[in-house]
């Protein structure tokens, strides 16, 4: 009791200081909106959203299936069996939000005459999106030892939530029922049977999705309760040629999520980066983040976003709405309509957002991943700054100052860019020189030169 | 003739090695995974370790021996995160409080880093252990382990440390066998950095583990087997920390802790022993 209380007015005490901050910076700032690399950069990717307070859990699964509805099927373990009314299905459009909410962003700033002295700036963010396994048709019996729990029709959606006793039988269960199980699925349905999980299996119904007028289909959702706070990913990789994408939304009340089986890293954030980079920051974040997932043995989740749900500073899409993140299952928040931003201490909303992405595939990801909720609540975001040079004519000393020192940043922009997504430093200058950004780059120093200088002997 | 010999015959108290162990790890940790500890709650742990140490020292009118308190603090700066610093500064003073308020046999009974870790963790949102921070790299796993054993082996405690990861890895190797699940799981899970660090580092205090070799074995492999079942039955990813607390209240209840004595540098060094040196008197601190 003692402890909420005091927790309630922590929050609170932080969200105060999180508007201070917030209108703080946004005067030093003056963002407008550039560009963000949204997870549609991806192909085949999942996003998913987790809520997750105790051991209440709502999850929210989207992907980017692209092939006939009638052939798309997903099966998802699951601790429980659900009730009709803990599934639901939702709308794309609000993991949208969050996905353009949460994304890495590029801000722009603008050098002033340097006679004069002040900043500007601008800024920009970019998303991503998710994957699945496939299947079709449907009917069956038992004395395979599959029991169908429950049956029940949602939105477009036919479900079925069976429980098993062996792996074969599921198997033989599935298949007679013309779903397409992958090779090594008899495996990993068993080792799931054996942790008493059940199976949440979904079909379109062809008729009620077309009820829905919609091309595509929309997120499904599951509300329930377990200690487990994990997203099963290893049935997904078993049909996967290569690697998937996926990204994952967390919302809690405390703070971070992180992943407790495999390392969860910060992803490089903050650089100054050529200006041209503006043109391409789908193709730069995807350079950078393939070339972190290397760097790390392709066996890290990496953390893109970490921020109280509240503000955002830039913003790359406003906050999302109470009544949006009522529908992703924050249940404590209040429902009503209306926008998030700056809003006042005392109708905070006390939710904490991470965003994780994660390259995965079978080899470097053999289990599932385990997730814990940690108490960090300091803020984070994948952020890359364009620096416009001053075009104007250099009238005083500092000016003069000014353009001398340019070549030297360029440089080194270009050395950042080169380092963070392994392009060829020659072609950076070469794109820079074009993009607004001409520089010589500064010989190479000989290492003899650092010892005795240029000059020296020439008296 | 060929004999082996300590390259380091003076330093008698294997707390020395343990220091300097955790210290280089901790540079790993901040130099290459990023961990998310600051200077200043590295620097707090340890000051309110040794706060603690000396005000306790002086309230029992005892001598002041800052080495382990050293050490509580570097575990806390390893395994514990928090937003802010005080955290650290109330683990430290409850780790090194439980040594002089909680004892049995004129001996405290609680891992301090341990209990101070696990009541920070279990009492309060204000911190937590970031698990997720370590990984399973092997280089990293190699070299706590390496650095570990060289401080284990030294306090005479190797056992401890291959007690746990070796009940702890048939478990989790046993549990992917009747699974039928790939061996890659289970080794995902013995390589975490984390769980090395502790039961070379943590567990291995031969201050709060039994003094006989076989009564230690099964106080070890009974952590390694609660941290197993918390983990994989009840989802609780803490669960190697909370195991040690568990046992040491079990130990109370059976009247079993603090019988026995280890003193640090006064137990027979391995390579001592093998040359045949005669064991020099109880080092000076």
């Amino acid at each position: 009791m003692k402890r909420r209380n005091l927790k309630k007015a922590m929050i609170a005490a932080a969200s105060a200081v999180a508007l201070v901050t917030a209108t703080g910076s946004a005067v030093a700032f003056c963002g407008f909106y550039v560009a963000k690399a949204d997870t549609k950069l991806f192909n085949k990717a999942s996003r998913v959203a987790i809520m997750r307070d105790g051991e209440r859990t709502v999850m929210t699964i989207s992907n980017d299936y692209q092939g006939e509805l009638k052939e798309f099927a997903i099966v998802v373990p699951v601790p429980v069996v659900l009730e009709e009314g803990q599934i639901h299905v939702t709308e794309n459009a609000i993991l949208d939000h969050l996905d353009a909410y949460t994304a890495p962003r590029l801000v722009e700033y603008f050098d002033e005459d340097p006679c004069e002295t002040r900043y500007y700036d601008k800024m920009a963010s970019a998303p991503m999106a998710m994957a699945e396994g496939a299947v079709s048709e449907r009917r069956g019996d038992d004395a395979l030892g599959v029991t169908v729990e429950a049956e029940y029709t949602v939105g477009e959606y036919d479900i079925q939530i069976l429980s098993a006793k062996e792996s074969g039988g599921l198997a033989t269960w599935l298949k007679q029922n013309g779903y397409k199980l992958p090779r090594g699925a008899e495996e990993t349905l068993g080792s799931y049977i054996r942790q008493g999980v059940k199976f949440f299996v979904a079909r379109v119904n062809l008729k009620e999705q077309s009820k829905t007028g919609l091309k595509y289909l929309r997120p499904l959702q599951m509300a329930f309760d377990s200690p487990r706070f994990m997203l099963p990913i290893r049935l997904g990789m078993l049909n996967a040629d290569g690697k998937q994408e996926l990204f994952v939304f967390a919302l809690t009340r405390t703070g971070r999520v992180e992943t407790t089986n495999y390392r969860t890293v910060k992803l490089p954030t903050g650089m100054d980066v050529p200006v041209y980079v503006k043109d391409e920051f789908g193709e730069f974040y995807k350079a950078m983040f393939a070339d972190q997932v290397t760097r790390e043995a392709e066996r890290a989740v990496f953390l893109e976003y970490a921020w109280d749900m509240n503000w955002c500073d830039p913003c790359a899409a406003d906050p999302l709405s109470a009544g949006e993140l009522r529908e992703l299952g924050v249940y404590w928040s209040g429902g009503g309509e209306g926008d998030a931003i700056m809003r006042p201490p005392q109708q905070a909303q006390d939710v904490f957002v991470t965003r994780l992405h994660v390259s995965y595939d079978a080899a470097h990801f053999p289990e599932d991943l385990m997730f814990k909720e940690t108490g960090e609540r300091e803020n984070f975001q994948g952020r890359y700054v364009l620096r416009h040079p001053y075009k104007g004519d250099a009238k005083c000393d500092a000016a003069r100052e000014y353009k001398a020192e340019l070549p030297k940043r360029f440089e080194q922009e270009a050395q950042t860019l080169s380092s963070l997504t392994g392009w060829d430093i020659d072609g950076i200058r070469a794109k820079m020189k074009t993009g607004g950004q001409p520089f010589t780059p500064p010989d190479k120093e000989k290492w003899w030169e650092r010892i005795w200088g240029k000059d020296e002997n020439k008296g | 003739m060929l004999s082996f010999s300590s390259p380091f015959p003076q330093i008698r108290d294997a707390r020395w090695f343990q220091l300097g162990g955790q210290a280089a790890i901790l540079g790993v940790g901040l130099a290459v995974l990023g961990f998310s500890v600051t200077v200043a709650q590295i620097a707090a742990a340890i000051a309110a370790a040794l706060a603690a140490q000396w005000i306790g020292a002086a309230l029992i009118a005892g001598r002041f021996d800052w080495k382990s308190a050293a050490i509580s603090g570097l575990s806390l700066a390893l395994l514990l995160r928090a937003n802010d610093v005080w955290p650290f500064v109330v683990a430290a003073f409850i780790a090194i409080g439980s040594k002089f308020a909680i004892r049995a046999h004129d001996r405290h009974i609680f891992n301090p880093a341990n209990i101070g870790i696990v009541a920070m963790i279990f009492f309060s949102d204000a911190a937590w252990t970031s698990t997720g921070e370590w990984g399973s790299a092997l280089w990293l796993a190699a070299l706590i382990a390496a650095l570990g054993a060289l401080s284990t082996w030294r306090a005479s405690r190797l056992d401890v440390p291959v007690v746990y990861v070796g009940v702890y890895a048939a478990l989790m190797i046993g549990r992917a066998l009747y699974l039928g699940d790939p061996l890659p799981i289970p080794a995902l899970r013995l390589s975490h950095g984390a769980l090395i660090l502790f039961a070379f580092f943590m567990i291995s205090d031969p201050k709060t583990t039994p003094e006989d070799p076989r009564l230690r074995a099964l106080f070890v492999a009974a952590a390694a087997l609660i941290a197993y079942v918390m983990q994989v039955h009840f989802f609780i990813s803490d669960g190697i920390f909370y195991a040690p607390v568990m046992l040491a209240i079990m130990r109370i209840l059976i009247g079993g802790a603090g019988k026995g004595g280890y003193e640090w540098g006064r137990a027979p060094a391995p390579f001592i022993r093998w040359t045949n040196r005669t064991p020099s008197r109880a080092p000076a601190e």
